[in-house]
């Protein structure tokens, strides 16, 4: 027997694909664009947005019911914030550097679009579980697209993956360096993640026609 | 000729190469090839026509340029001659020698890199190839510097007709100018290549750090870091100063510009604005000087203080105020929309110039700039017409129309 219903499984496959949060429901864009300059930052940040929206999801799910509809946006919010504010002490402690890089960033997990918007379009009219998986899918979804924009600003932009050289020494020159190549510092600033995205989106929709949106 | 060309054409037909034969069948001309059926009216001044009078145009810059790339590089190594003749200094095989050795390849490796993407566009999409690349094919290595990377051209071309253009829907649907797209790339992407006073001379960047080493500051870099000007004004008018490789002859842009005026290619409204732009922005500028409004000591002083007309004999601004920003693709379509369009391309890029000494040369990030903003222009023109034919109706006393029948019946009562 496996180990999730077709349906359940489709919760978490539908979002990394064909439903994704950022190149289909462009939504958390914004935290794609400022921190995949490099690929650890992204990949730190996929996994904050899993652990928030995981819990969080599950955490809406239970309360749906008590909740009263007028003020549920507040209460969603306190369970983001109090979320985001336990993943900041974790870095803090644990990965202090990293906290620095990442800075206000982590604190703009609750502002990221994602989280609300599967709080309110999921966990406010689905089960725990059910919501669990959703959370983890989009989580996911999101994730793969940061560390692929990640992996590419880093390598073209730095010439390095999680800070190793694997170009070579743009000072010393050597591997690639010595026979005159250069880091793209395009690749550096936020609005290559953008153009990044977009090449994302059309490699997608163009295996994918059904995607194409009516102009 | 013509008979098998057309034989392999009806070959080919409803095949996948369809359009990359067709291309080359039509290169530059429309095949005098007539359909058999219904009246076509051709006119002769079509899209082809428009990129050969433009490339044309370019010609005097590309070959000035090929002279001044080794006349800068000699000038450098030796020294500027004391009496500077046309002939013995400038127009020397020499001179050319290291032109074409250095100009060329960059001319082969954009139209290589960009006819090529965009053969392959039109194969996946099956549409026509057209001769829309050959123009920006040709002002990209007019306005880079000569020593600019095959291999980094080669990238930024790719990115400019792709991002800029085929996403789009190739020429004609673009939004942004692609060889102003592929410089912007350039300049962001590997800036060290892109400014500074060693990129502008042949041969400066490996001499660096040696006994041997030369420099090249362009006219804009040097008032960017307050020093005083050593060119003349006959030599910035000529374009005998470093700097990208076709700009710098304000002489021949002109002349390129009067001709594309006079064929009717590009538009004088737009030429005319951005001219009064950047005079206006350089008037304002001198006046603040005048009035002692900046001290001395400001880092922007020299820059501010450069009299306002000499800015067009200087940097790119001229170049792309005839060769690009007069682009009828991404440019305002409507004549009252050219007037602002084109002035504020002058008036934004002196300014750009002025205020940021990051971007010594401001005047592509204004075209880019005004670009986007084209058809807000465009929208606004429209709507302001109208608005005014509204008014003028309502207004407007209406006489009834004279007619047979009024004089008839008049007739028949008198």
């Amino acid at each position: 027997m496996a180990l999730l219903s077709k349906k359940d499984a489709n919760l978490i496959k539908d979002p990394l694909a064909d439903n994704n949060p950022i190149t289909i429901q462009v939504l958390g864009i914004c935290s794609a664009l400022a921190i995949t300059a490099e690929l650890k930052a992204s990949v730190v940040m996929a996994i904050s947005v899993l652990f928030v929206l995981g819990v969080g999801n599950v955490v809406i799910s239970l309360l749906r019911n008590i909740i009263p509809s007028k003020i549920r946006i507040i209460v969603q919010l306190v369970v983001v914030a109090a979320l985001v504010i336990i993943v900041d002490q974790v870095l803090k402690a644990f990965a202090y550097e990293l906290s620095k890089t990442l800075s206000v960033f982590v604190g703009l997990i609750i502002t990221n679009c994602i989280i609300m918007g599967r709080f309110e379009a999921f966990a406010l009219g689905n089960g725990p579980w059910k919501s669990f998986l959703d959370g983890i899918g989009n989580a996911l979804g999101y994730g793969v697209i940061l560390v692929i924009v990640g992996f590419f600003r880093e390598l073209l932009g730095s010439g390095t993956l999680f800070g190793i050289k694997v170009l070579g020494d743009p000072v010393a020159k050597t591997g690639l360096y010595s026979i005159g190549y250069e880091n793209n510092g395009f690749m550096i600033i936020p609005p290559a993640a953008l153009i990044v995205v977009g090449i994302i989106i059309w490699v997608q929709r163009s295996k994918n026609r059904a995607l194409i949106e009516e102009a | 000729m013509k008979e098998k060309l057309h034989q392999l054409k009806l070959k080919y037909q409803g095949k996948k190469m369809a359009p990359a034969f067709n291309a080359l069948h039509t290169f530059l001309y429309t095949p005098n090839e007539t359909t058999h059926s219904g009246a076509h009216v051709r006119g002769a001044d079509d899209l082809k026509r428009t990129m050969n009078t433009v490339i044309l145009a370019l010609v005097p810059c590309l070959l000035f340029g090929m002279f001044n790339a080794g006349y800068q590089h000699y000038s450098a190594i030796n020294g500027f001659p004391e009496s500077f003749s046309l002939f013995n200094d400038f127009l020397t095989w020499d001179n050319f020698l290291i032109g074409i050795t250095t100009v060329l390849p960059l001319v082969i490796v954009s139209y290589g890199i960009g006819l090529g993407i965009e053969f392959l566009f039109a194969v996946i999409k099956g549409h026509e190839v057209e001769e829309g690349y050959l123009v920006t094919g040709m002002l990209v290595p007019l306005i880079v510097p000569v020593d600019t990377p095959l291999w980094m051209l080669a990238i930024a071309v790719a990115f400019g007709v792709v991002i800029g253009k085929e996403v789009f829907g190739g020429t004609g649907m673009n939004i942004l100018n692609p060889a102003l797209t592929i410089r912007a790339f350039l300049f962001f992407a590997y800036p060290t290549w892109m400014s500074g006073d060693k990129v502008w001379v042949h041969g400066a960047v490996e001499r660096a750090g040696t006994a041997d080493a030369i420099s090249g500051e362009t006219v804009l870099g040097s008032l960017a870091q307050g020093s005083d000007l050593t060119y003349s004004l006959s030599d910035m008018f000529y374009g005998f100063i470093p700097g990208s490789v076709g700009e710098t002859s304000t002489l021949l842009i002109i002349l390129g510009g009067l001709f594309l005026i006079f064929s009717k290619i590009a538009s004088w409204r737009i030429m005319v604005s951005a001219v009064v732009g950047a005079l206006a922005m350089g008037l304002i500028f001198n006046g603040i000087i005048d009035a002692g409004w900046l001290p001395e000591y400001s880092k922007f002083y020299t820059l501010m203080s450069f009299p306002y007309w000499q800015h067009l004999l200087v940097g790119g601004l001229a170049f792309g105020i005839v060769f690009m920003a007069t682009d009828p693709v991404t440019g305002s379509q409507t004549n009252k929309g050219k007037w602002y369009y084109g002035f504020f391309i002058g008036f934004l890029s002196v300014m750009i110039r002025v205020f940021n000494p990051g971007y010594p040369e401001g005047v592509f990030l204004a075209i880019l700039l005004m670009n986007v903003f084209a058809p807000t222009i465009d929208h606004y023109v429209v709507r302001g017409n109208i608005k005014k034919r509204l008014k003028r109706f309502k207004t407007a006393t209406i006489y009834p129309k004279p007619s047979d029948e009024v004089d008839s019946l008049k007739t028949e009562t008198a």
